[in-house]
């Protein structure tokens, strides 16, 4: 590999990392591209026949009750503080689960990190966090994805 | 008629009307009962808000100013909570200094106002009761103000 390229590739790398190391514990920053999915991703799993991840969002009880993810669970700061450790107590660790809030603009956003670093301690490694750039409103329900109670 | 006429008449057929704003009855934290339509004849900001979002505690000193500003030519600030209960809400008052009613939403509401699904939103009803604006996110403030200014100059309906 000539001298360029691997400069550009480290400066690449320093760019994603760069945020995440500057970002303060418990922000949404802290989630790596590797760990997030796009509403489109998602949407797409929703849809085809493969087995659906367990979708858990944990951000307003409010905005949970006005619309969510079908199938999605509220684990939010509302529930109980050992509501999610028992939900997934009996769960294989290898299980699928993604994380959505939706509340406010990624960066923003108080709940998503605290939920996933939550699971990580608890030994979950196929963890996704739904990334939502501006809310749920927006990046979800207008873009037609689907969602409960229907609109 | 001629047919730049036409060509205008045709257009403003075109642009939507202002729809109603959705009635609704609140009580205050404060115990002031709050109907909507009795505010008729004002300017209304309904901000939709809660206590852990950044953007809505960053906007609503504005409010607070703007509410003592133009209060007296006829705005009034209504601040509707999205928070789970009202116990972070009613902690929140001594650092903000309300002084406009704050009101408990719920999905009801969210769902009537068309779906408040992030926050803050924000919307402003003419003095005819009707829906002028939908603001969704951390807003421009000044343009915010220019257009309160500008529906605060509009007249009362008889």
């Amino acid at each position: 590999m000539t001298l360029r390229p691997a400069l550009l590739a480290l400066a690449f790398l320093l760019s994603v990392a760069a945020p995440a190391a500057h970002a303060q514990s418990g922000s949404a920053l802290t989630l790596t591209p590797a760990v997030q999915i796009e509403p489109l991703d998602l949407n797409t799993i929703l849809h085809g026949s493969a087995a659906k991840p367990l979708i858990l969002q944990v951000g307003s009880k409010v905005l949970f009750a006005e619309s969510h993810i079908p199938g999605a669970e509220f684990f939010g700061p509302a529930a109980p503080s050992d509501a999610l450790a028992q939900r997934v107590a009996k769960l294989p660790r290898t299980t699928a689960i993604v994380l959505y809030c939706g509340c406010c603009p990624w960066e923003r956003c108080p709940n998503i990190a605290p939920a996933f670093q939550k699971l990580q301690a608890l030994g979950f490694t196929n963890v996704k966090v739904l990334h939502i750039a501006q809310n749920f409103g927006q990046d979800w329900a207008q873009k037609g994805y689907p969602v409960e109670p229907a609109h | 008629m001629p047919h730049l006429s036409r060509s205008l008449l045709f257009f403003l057929l075109l642009i939507p009307a202002p729809k109603p704003a959705p009635d609704f009855s609140r009580t205050a934290l404060d115990g002031t009962p709050i109907r909507l339509s009795a505010l008729r004849g004002q300017v209304i900001l309904l901000n939709f808000w809660a206590t852990w979002c950044g953007p809505c505690q960053e906007e609503m000193p504005r409010f607070v100013q703007w509410q003592q500003a133009y209060g007296s030519q006829g705005l009034r600030v209504l601040g509707v909570s999205m928070d789970d209960d009202a116990t972070p809400v009613r902690a929140l008052a001594p650092k903000m200094h309300w002084n406009y009613p704050i009101l408990m939403g719920d999905a009801r509401l969210g769902r009537l106002y068309g779906g408040v699904l992030g926050l803050p939103v924000t919307y402003l009803i003419d003095r005819r009761g009707r829906i002028r604006a939908r603001l969704e996110g951390a807003t421009d403030l000044p343009a915010l103000e220019a257009r309160i200014r500008a529906l605060l100059a509009e007249p009362a309906p008889k």
